[in-house]
């Protein structure tokens, strides 16, 4: 190659190796930032800053919906299999809202470590099959293995 | 012989002889995809067992957010050699995917907005995937505005190279930012090292879709770049014996 030719080449080996670096550098600063929610295990350990709007993001625990008297207040808990977080919410769910679903709420710690929302978002995983594969998927979880049930992703 | 064809191709006039006659071989079989595409998604694919027949947008939006990082891709490539070679064909490649590229990015956006509101419950959320297919928009309307703000040619071409090829570093973040962070956006379902967790049936529809949208770009990109070249070579012989002859 020509040498003015390589030089160019450097150049931008160099600069696009450069910004990475300094763009790297600063999302890692960021990291806390950038991350949309907490997991209940990090709000349980206190890591979430208590009185400040924050997110919450886990799967929703089977069995654990209840819907109050007035028929608009829902109260259940979020959880990432390891610790979980109770969260009221007054208002309409969204439609993939369901037990053994990923949502992410936006709200407030009460002093009683209820989490109170104002917005509950449903998140659904990356798995996309028909109807019928997910039912013989589930029932030959609870004849095999049996334990977890069906949305066992973590993320 | 292989560089020998690549070192033509380079030629402004060879390549709209031979890009003229290239067009027709790929228009029709991206017709054929996408009508068969559409088909197998729309109509074929079972419906999801989570977000019943609403996931169907997925056609769409997934080949549009490939796209939109493929073609950037290409452009900073393209605007690469231009900077290293100083190859004319080149510069004309990098602006003519600007456009194309955009135009993606904003569907993928659009789809995913619509996507979101039913399944998510909520139109847009500033989460680090989301954020960062935004940026991706705003780079490409940059290069755009960039190029259009420098009348000669062959210095705007290489005002946006730099520019585009900057941007290049937010490709790979927003690939795997939905790995790096918690994101409202799952995770990746084909584009990850284990096999796709996605229904066969529901899977050969997308990568229908974006056989067909990767021959859509290769097309208008194609078509753009034969605009271009002889709006920048207007006044060498060829062009005028090409005017002349019609």
């Amino acid at each position: 190659m020509h040498p003015k030719r390589k030089k160019r080449l450097y150049l931008i080996v160099l600069m696009v190796a450069g910004i990475g670096i300094g763009i790297g550098l600063a999302l890692n600063a960021f990291n806390d930032n950038l991350m949309f929610f907490y997991s209940p295990s990090e709000v349980v350990a206190g890591e979430a800053p208590a009185g400040h709007p924050i997110r919450v993001g886990g799967l929703v625990t089977t069995g654990s919906v209840k819907r109050q008297e007035n028929g608009l207040t829902v109260r259940f808990d979020v959880t990432d299999n390891a610790e979980s977080v109770t969260v009221e919410y007054t208002g309409i769910l969204p439609d993939l809202f369901r037990e053994g679903q990923g949502i992410v709420a936006r709200g407030k710690l009460d002093t009683d470590g209820v989490f109170v929302a104002e917005e509950v978002l449903a998140k659904h995983d990356e798995n996309y099959m028909p109807p019928e594969v997910a039912d013989s998927l589930k029932t030959a979880h609870q004849e095999g293995v049996g334990g977890t049930t069906q949305g066992d992703t973590t993320q | 012989m292989i560089s020998r064809f690549f070192h033509q191709l380079g030629s402004p006039r060879y390549f709209y002889r031979f890009s003229g006659r290239l067009i027709p071989w790929l228009a029709v079989p991206c017709a054929v995809l996408m009508l068969a595409g559409l088909y197998q998604g729309l109509v074929v694919a079972p419906p999801d067992y989570q977000q019943g027949e609403s996931y169907r947008i997925m056609f769409v939006h997934v080949p549009s957010a490939w796209m939109s990082l493929f073609i950037y891709i290409v452009m900073a490539a393209a605007g690469a050699i231009a900077l290293i070679w100083h190859m004319k064909l080149a510069e004309v490649i990098a602006i003519s995917s600007a456009h194309i590229g955009a135009s993606f990015t904003f569907l993928a956006l659009i789809t995913g907005s619509i996507w979101g509101k039913p399944m998510w419950g909520t139109w847009w959320v500033w989460d680090a995937r989301l954020t960062s297919e935004l940026i991706l928009l705003f780079l490409y309307l940059g290069v755009i505005a960039l190029h259009n703000a420098i009348d000669d040619k062959r210095t705007a071409a290489r005002a946006t190279a730099i520019l585009s090829i900057v941007g290049v570093v937010n490709i790979p973040i927003i690939h795997y930012s939905v790995e790096w962070w918690n994101t409202l956006h799952q995770g990746p379902t084909v584009t990850k090292f284990d096999a796709p967790s996605i229904d066969i049936r529901m899977l050969i529809p997308l990568l229908l879709m974006a056989v067909a949208f990767k021959l859509y770009y290769a097309v208008v990109v194609l078509m753009r770049a034969r605009c271009e070249l002889l709006e920048r070579e207007r006044n060498t012989q060829w062009v005028t014996e090409l005017v002349e002859s019609k």
